[in-house]
């Protein structure tokens, strides 16, 4: 949906909206009555409620660059839902983290029900997440990598760039379900956070059904 | 690692923009929206006065003066042209543009709330006639209230052009003042169409 009143010029065309709009039904309504008015009113109103809920904004979000630190460490942020335990994921962290003092944070999504994000009722999700954050911990450590995690917003994009403010990472790797089976892939989060975040991305594909995983750079 | 940190970036984490609406003109929609709802509830109350009552709007023997108030219209529907005008003009690094909208836009806020306390003087009924003398100057007056408070605004901002402030890169002052006033025309608009014409 689009805010009217996100601008000047936004507001500004939205005031020459709302005379087009109450200049038709007030000529309505005074060459055909009141009843011819109340059908342009309900025409109308009916039109622009439609075109608002569906009309999207053209832009492309600001791009959210890592904070600087120190040369010779290079920070990787890991945004998994539940598929830290592929070896591949693992691996590439390793790689990514090679001849450098590398720091690790994974980020696991609340992922919750659009419901109970509107209502606020995340006590559960985020308790699922943090078991999920534990075990993917573990899975790390178990794999000689040492990291540290956090539970993060519902939405992906939201808990990257959360955490991008906080962490500053030089490199993201978001793991998922092959295609199909994604959510994220399904709602192009991979791509989304690629316009939105001026990082490296990468994209590990784990497929734990198969323990057969796929790296996309 | 915190060290590291430090050493790049005193003080804590930037500011988030997760909505990517900058935090003074979500300030401005969150109060704007605050307006549409005490609006819409004196909104509520004048038609169901005028529906369910089911009388003619005005009752004789009261008539309201559409001419004069139309022509206070197009002043105040004038003043948002000069509002944009005075933006357009200082994102391109015209000051003259932007003190000369911004000051034309004061006077025909100001003409226009004249205008309307003369109409208040003249129209023949006060507030205690009836439910329409009311509804009547309860509108009219919350919008008066919002052109004054408005006014206030303009003459910061006209204050703060001749003064040299804002510049292409700096001008959010007159954005957020440009959008109060654009929401003080659409009301009136609103108030102009139900009020004095439908």
């Amino acid at each position: 949906m689009i805010n009217p009143l996100r601008s000047e010029a936004e507001a500004f065309r939205f005031l020459i909206a709302s005379i087009a709009y109450f200049g038709a039904i007030v000529t309505a309504a005074v060459a055909g009555g009141t009843w011819a008015g109340l059908g342009v009113f309900v025409g109308l109103t009916a039109g622009v409620l439609a075109w608002w809920l569906h009309a999207r904004r053209e832009e492309r979000p600001p791009q959210t660059a890592p904070r600087p630190h120190a040369e010779g460490e290079r920070r990787i942020l890991v945004v998994a839902n539940e598929t830290v335990a592929g070896h591949t994921l693992r691996s590439v962290i390793l790689e990514k983290s090679r001849g450098v003092r590398g720091e690790v944070l994974v980020v696991t999504p609340a992922l919750n029900s659009p419901l109970k994000h509107w209502v606020s009722d995340e006590d559960q999700a985020r308790a699922a997440a943090q078991e999920r954050l534990d075990a993917s911990l573990a899975k790390l450590a178990e794999a000689g990598v040492q990291a540290r995690g956090e539970v993060g917003d519902g939405d992906p994009l939201q808990a990257m760039e959360d955490a991008l403010r906080t962490f500053g990472a030089d490199q993201i790797i978001i793991s998922t379900h092959p295609e199909g089976r994604s959510h994220w892939l399904e709602r192009g989060v991979v791509e989304k956070a690629r316009e939105r975040f001026a990082v490296p991305i990468t994209h590990v594909v784990v497929d734990l059904e198969a323990e057969r995983d796929d790296v996309r750079d | 690692m915190a060290a590291h940190a430090e050493a790049a970036h005193h003080g804590p984490p930037a500011a988030h923009h997760s909505s990517r609406v900058s935090a003074s003109v979500l300030g401005m929609l969150l109060f704007i929206a605050s307006e549409v709802m005490l609006f819409g509830s004196f909104f509520t109350a004048y038609f169901f006065v005028r529906v369910v009552n089911g009388i003619d709007w005005p009752p004789a023997p009261f008539e309201l003066p559409i001419f004069v108030a139309g022509v206070n219209t197009a002043i105040l529907v004038t003043s948002s042209f000069t509002m944009h005008w005075a933006l357009q003009s200082i994102k391109r690094g015209n000051r003259a543009g932007l003190q000369a909208g911004l000051l034309l836009t004061f006077l025909m806020g100001l003409v226009f709330l004249l205008t309307q306390a003369i109409e208040y003087s003249r129209v023949g009924f006060a507030p205690h006639d009836g439910a329409f003398g009311t509804i009547f100057y309860c509108l009219t007056g919350l919008h008066g209230a919002h052109v004054f408070v408005g006014l206030s605004i303009l003459l910061f901002m006209t204050i703060r052009a001749f003064r040299g402030h804002f510049s292409p890169e700096h001008h959010h002052g007159v954005e957020i003042g440009g959008i109060y006033w654009h929401f003080v025309d659409v009301m009136w608009i609103v108030v102009y169409s139900t009020v004095y014409l439908l």
